[in-house]
């Protein structure tokens, strides 16, 4: 059986601003396996930047603050670490990429600088031993002449060169725990292809769990090993990346799918959107979050929160279609091809 | 295809060149030729600083051409005298990619949508008014949100102002600078429908913009990719994604991932190595030469023509074009 790294429990995050508090991630539980890869797919505002920032601490306080439940990681309670403890944990044992490459690293140091930074505040060794370190990362990321572009400044870089960076400091303290958040979102797609086969290859070679942040379902397909879908700060659905795709069981989920054309279709189907936008939530809905955009949506959805629901020893759900008392629904992607 | 048809729009050998310092040219646009005609949509793909939103601005007016001639119902676009040129922009209309920066938020829906209304006096009074209800509803807003400002709205529904402004002095040709990528994936879905929608009742010509060749697929007739300022290839769009000619067409097609785990799995991709070279002092020849894996003398000494292999199908590679 599959070791966990990470385990995540009821997890609530609020934001507390002028007009009140917006309940950003409203109790999610999760889990990651050692070496796997976790995609967490939304749309935005759903919480999953929230919710991964949670897992490093990094949601500013205030007015943000971590209400309830409980974030384990490799033994050590996340939640009930001093800043000091966790500042130990951040860069060492988890790191983080960023969406933006253009401005999530220093203008004003050069790349073997960043990248150094985080080897020595972890490890025990000179700046002579800390910048060769650097180097070989660079060159482990595939940085052409990476010595003589270690001394560069991020603004004499590409766009994929500097993500390719981002993910050389991520990686420079040889992290359990990867967080990519929507990390090709802002990259052309002959580039993202290029980052997305560099992730792989990472893992590949030093056993990290990854979890992936993003709205792209192509980039999903690609990547993940089992998939969270969120929405209005929970998770609705989650599953194996057969399950989610093949045999998707929540109405947001069909949603979703269908409303993607995709490039190997040669007849074009009709795209079918999801009407309406997500709810507000300063005053989230207390039936299921979903129902006001959901084509099954039933009385009871309004009036009470669907509970998960097991469909598979991998595979939950959050729906009343699951019921055993609700009306038969013809799943439009429903059992596709599951072995 | 439309060979015995007229084109509503011809874009003949048009370049536009941006002055970045001394001896240094940008050449965002160099040398492109396409006609994009009645009812029909155009779409334009490529990676960013391919050029692609600078031919939509030089169609709408936005820029001065540096050279070329841009045809509109048979007239010369760059040679119009000012009266000509009202009516012109009267007639072509553009919705921009970012909902949140391109609506002032100190004016009202109703003013925003009405700005060309009044520019152009074509309604008053309580016709305006009417004018104003009409558009809100064809893209499916309601007559409350009139009086709103923009920070009200979310981004699909700013989006819908947008197009209700373009729609407002009954264009015939719109230009969509990547409309729908600001948007989450199920609200994109809602405005492509809708600018389909339109496209039938108004009898709509659109030239769409966009990086995402999913997308472009499944709204445009015809499509032309982008490179490095150059026009690499020119299809149906079935055609050419069935069968790609151009090595970078190709490159790029493969990149895009396919949400579905089993296509994904199975899938060989084409890397391209490094990025696109800077627009800045372009190399002569190709402009692909730097990373195309099929390179040949040729390439690097002659820029290659865009050649009709057959339907319609222009490729610019000297791999066909023997």
């Amino acid at each position: 059986m599959a070791e966990k790294l990470l385990e995540v429990n009821d997890l609530k995050v609020s934001f507390f601003t002028y007009a009140g508090e917006v309940q950003a991630v409203r109790g999610v539980s999760f889990h990651v396996n050692k070496g796997e890869t976790l995609a967490i797919v939304g749309e935005s505002g759903c919480g999953k930047s929230v919710t991964v920032h949670s897992l490093m601490r990094l949601i500013p306080s205030p007015p943000g603050k971590i209400k309830e439940g409980s974030i384990i990681f490799d033994g050590i309670d996340i939640i009930s670490l001093s800043e000091k403890q966790m500042n130990e944990v951040r860069g060492s044992k988890m790191g983080m990429i960023f969406q933006d490459p253009m401005t999530s690293l220093n203008p004003t140091m050069t790349i073997s600088q960043q990248i150094m930074e985080g080897i020595m505040r972890h490890k025990d060794v000179s700046k002579k031993e800390a910048f060769e370190e650097a180097i070989r990362i660079l060159e482990l990321v595939e940085i052409p002449n990476a010595r003589k572009r270690a001394n560069n400044y991020p603004h004499q870089f590409s766009g994929g060169m500097r993500q390719r960076v981002m993910i050389a400091i991520a990686i420079a303290c040889n992290p359990m725990l990867l967080i990519a958040d929507e990390p090709t979102t802002a990259l052309d797609v002959t580039i993202q292809a290029q980052i997305i086969d560099l992730m792989k290859a990472i893992q590949k070679k030093m056993n990290t769990s990854i979890i992936l942040i993003t709205h792209d379902l192509g980039v999903v397909a690609d990547i993940a090993d089992r998939v969270n879908v969120m929405y209005a700060g929970e998770i609705v659905e989650s599953g194996t990346l057969n399950e989610i795709f093949y045999d998707p069981y929540h109405p947001y989920t069909w949603g979703l799918l269908e409303s993607v054309p995709r490039l190997d279709m040669a007849e074009d189907k009709p795209l079918v959107p999801i009407p309406g936008t997500p709810p507000d939530l300063l005053d989230p809905p207390k039936g299921c979050p979903f129902a006001d955009r959901c084509k099954y949506a039933m009385v009871i959805c309004k009036e009470q929160h669907p509970e998960m629901t097991s469909c598979s020893k991998t595979h939950k759900v959050s729906c009343w279609l699951t019921h055993p008392d609700a009306p038969k629904v013809e799943r439009p992607l429903g059992g596709m091809k599951i072995e | 295809m439309n060979s015995g048809k007229k084109p509503l729009l011809e874009v003949k050998n048009l370049k536009k060149y941006f002055n970045v310092g001394p001896r240094q040219t940008l050449k965002a646009i160099d040398d492109i030729s396409f006609n994009i005609y009645k009812g029909e949509t155009f779409g334009l793909v490529g990676e960013s600083g391919c050029g692609k939103s600078t031919t939509g601005r030089v169609i709408t007016k936005l820029y001065e051409p540096t050279a070329g001639s841009i045809y509109y119902d048979g007239k010369d676009i760059t040679e119009l005298d000012r009266k000509e040129a009202q009516n012109y922009t009267k007639k072509v209309q553009m919705i921009f990619q970012d909902p949140y920066a391109s609506l002032n938020p100190r004016m009202t829906v109703a003013d925003i949508i009405a700005e060309g209304i009044d520019i152009h006096k074509l309604y008053r009074g309580s016709d305006r008014q009417a004018r104003i209800y009409e558009l809100l509803s064809m893209v499916g807003l309601n007559e409350e949100h009139a009086n709103r400002f923009p920070h009200e709205f979310s981004g699909g529904q700013r989006q819908r102002i947008g197009i209700a402004r373009a729609l407002a002095i009954e264009p015939e040709f719109i230009v969509c600078d990547e409309p729908i990528s600001a948007l989450d994936v199920s609200i994109q879905a809602q405005v492509v429908n809708l600018l389909e929608e339109l496209q039938e009742s108004l009898g709509l010509t659109y030239l769409f913009i966009a990086h995402d060749l999913s997308m472009v697929k499944h709204i445009s007739d015809r499509v032309a990719v982008m490179y490095l300022g150059a026009i690499v290839e020119l299809a149906p769009s079935k055609e050419l994604y069935k069968n790609a000619l151009h090595p970078y067409t190709q490159a790029l097609m493969s990149a895009i991932p396919i949400p579905d785990p089993e296509v994904e799995a199975s899938r060989k991709r084409i890397f391209l190595s490094g990025d696109v070279p800077s627009p800045i002092n372009p190399p002569e020849g190709c402009k692909f030469q730097g990373r195309c894996q099929h390179v040949m003398p040729i390439c690097r000494e002659k820029t290659p023509e865009l050649v009709d292999q057959g339907d319609g199908h222009f490729v610019s590679c000297y791999l066909y074009n023997k």
